[in-house]
């Protein structure tokens, strides 16, 4: 089951602060994160999230610390790591297929215009754009365009994908539509997906790890919470499921009182051996950090 | 709606124009007095004095001479008698060759400005210090360099119509989105493919508002510059009707030096309007 392909060792992010001084964002972050699996972030805003994920796209270089791909430190971005962006961005001289395609023959260079538009349309058809091919982006509603983001992502077949909150500028049907979209993608293609949400449903329904990150800044990765939700959960009963409650209480209690107490409660975090937590299979559901962290190690062995 | 609006801007239009014309040929009215004067003298003497018309000439006689000019257009009866469509020709063909090298020029050091922030800095002094330059300074140096009047009028409209293309360019894609450019980074677009396929179209709608603004302060340089070098050229027309005292050739060749330099912006917003794209 470890199958790790990528992973961040020790990345730290500092900016250079009025009168000399150095904001750091976060430091010293360990995370890895295995072959076929779907990882969420949440944390409040300014917590570095979206540095983490620019971090792992290779579009931001971390003040320390390395990215590790394939057991191979990687240096700026990859078409192995394509990126769903929050606003989408599309050209929006290009239509739909002119998207599509500049993503395509970005990787495929010696493919004629021919296999370039086939290869293209197949993964438009896939998240079910097809006859709005020859639209411009102005053209199309909000979840239409992000779907041509999510089709551009596909159509070079990365080895990852990387999110940041791409359905936070929907309305609720269309992100409930486009979530499930996701998933069947994700779970048939076998995608790596890193995902950035501030959406707590939205990550216990896709995830199958959810890394909470504390306040920033000086922001740490406090737990990775294991979803224990089964994985073929669907959207209509999910919320029925045991369990359900259980992970959400959680992850909520985190954002609510935990992500501003934990480092100074947790006196003996250790960045590279974050507790992993599988709420329900603890005694209590409202675990304080300590004995969280506490059977989390002893869960590790 | 706007059909109807458009129609009726069209008719105030129409009507404002003849009320002009109609004051215009009021205005020319000849005066009524006439001296009594000396035959002599009076032989010295305008029309103005002699007969009581006005010196001014009336819509009808600019309107006969237009007519005149509009059937025989091209007609070359040596230096000092062309046709003001030769002259225009000449003037239009100066402005494109002086235009056409300012684009060579403007578009690629407007590129290398807006994207790289050291060049950006550097390059600003001599920009800020030669753009205010009036082009027509620049005359006296062009003759004495390049000795040619034709060529160093073709100068004075590169040098006048680099600035606004320059400035527009590098403005443009200074500011291309940083997402449009992140995406075209994590496909791993090589910097050749990403200049023309995300940074130019980009920053087109700029760069061609850059070059209307060009072609407008071009068209008008042109006739200060012709009137300078003389030859030929619609400026040179103008100085030569003068000279003729030829206000009726004059008042005409304002109004043509007008048309062309409506048609020049127009065809500029069109391609502008061909490269923008709506967001």
């Amino acid at each position: 089951m470890s199958d790790k392909f990528i992973s961040l060792e020790g990345i730290a992010k500092r900016y250079p602060g009025p009168g000399g001084s150095t904001t750091t964002i976060f430091q010293d972050l360990w995370l890895s994160m295995d072959r076929g699996t779907f990882t969420c972030v949440i944390g409040h805003s300014g917590c570095g999230k979206t540095t983490v994920l620019n971090i792992l796209a290779g579009l931001d270089t971390p003040s320390a610390g390395a990215l590790i791909v394939d057991n191979q430190e990687a240096e700026g971005p990859s078409l192995d790591r394509a990126v769903i962006f929050q606003s989408h961005a599309l050209l929006p001289w290009r239509t739909v297929m002119g998207n599509v395609a500049f993503a395509v023959s970005s990787k495929w260079r010696k493919w004629n215009t021919h296999q370039v538009r086939e290869h293209a349309q197949t993964f438009i058809d896939l998240v079910g754009l097809s006859g709005s091919e020859h639209k411009r982006p102005s053209e199309l509603s909000g979840g239409m365009k992000q779907r041509v983001g999510i089709a551009r992502a596909l159509a070079i077949q990365p080895k990852m994908m990387l999110m940041d909150e791409p359905f936070s500028a929907l309305d609720a049907l269309t992100r409930g539509t486009l979530q499930d979209e996701v998933r069947r993608i994700c779970d048939e293609t076998g995608q790596t997906t890193f995902m950035i949400t501030h959406d707590v449903d939205e990550a216990i329904y896709l995830a199958d790890r959810i890394v909470l990150m504390t306040n920033g800044p000086g922001a740490v990765l406090a737990e990775i919470v294991e979803n224990p939700l089964p994985k073929d959960r669907q959207r209509n009963d999910i919320h029925k499921h045991p369990l359900f409650y259980a992970v959400r209480n959680h992850i909520v209690d985190f954002l609510i009182t935990r992500s501003r107490t934990f480092v100074e409660q947790t006196p003996d975090y250790d960045p590279r051996n974050v507790a992993v937590v599988r709420p329900g299979f603890e005694p209590t559901v409202a675990v304080s950090a300590d004995e969280t962290a506490a059977s989390a190690r002893l869960a590790h062995g | 709606m706007t059909n109807t609006l458009s129609l009726r801007a069209a008719v105030v239009s129409v009507l404002l124009f003849a009320v002009f014309v109609f004051a215009w040929h009021l205005a020319v009215q000849g005066t009524t007095q006439v001296a009594d004067m000396d035959p002599e003298y009076a032989a010295l003497m305008g029309k103005t004095a002699t007969e009581g018309t006005s010196a001014m000439p009336g819509p009808l006689d600019v309107g006969a001479a237009l007519w005149d000019h509009i059937r025989r257009p091209f007609y070359d009866n040596g230096p000092n008698d062309k046709g003001v469509g030769l002259q225009l020709a000449y003037s239009i063909a100066r402005v494109l060759t002086g235009y056409f090298f300012a684009v060579l020029v403007a578009i690629p050091i407007g590129f290398l400005i807006g994207m790289s922030p050291l060049m950006s800095r550097a390059l600003d002094p001599f920009i800020q210090v030669l753009k205010p330059i009036s082009p027509l300074a620049w005359m006296p140096l062009a003759l004495y360099t390049i000795r040619d009047s034709n060529q160093s009028a073709i100068f004075v409209i590169f040098i006048c119509s680099l600035w606004p293309m320059l400035i527009n360019t590098a403005f443009g894609v200074a500011q291309v989105r940083k997402e449009w450019l992140n995406v075209a980074r994590t496909l791993e677009v090589g910097a050749f493919r990403r200049a023309f396929t995300v940074i130019l179209p980009a920053a087109a709608p700029t760069i061609v508002t850059g070059m209307r603004i060009s072609i407008g302060i071009a068209w008008l340089v042109i006739v200060a510059a012709e009137m300078l070098v003389g030859g030929t050229g619609i400026g040179y027309f103008v100085w030569n009707e003068w000279n003729n005292l030829s206000i009726v050739n004059v008042i005409n060749a304002i109004l043509l030096i007008g048309l062309v330099g409506m048609v020049l912006d127009q065809i500029l917003a069109r391609f502008g309007r061909m490269l923008t794209f709506p967001e």
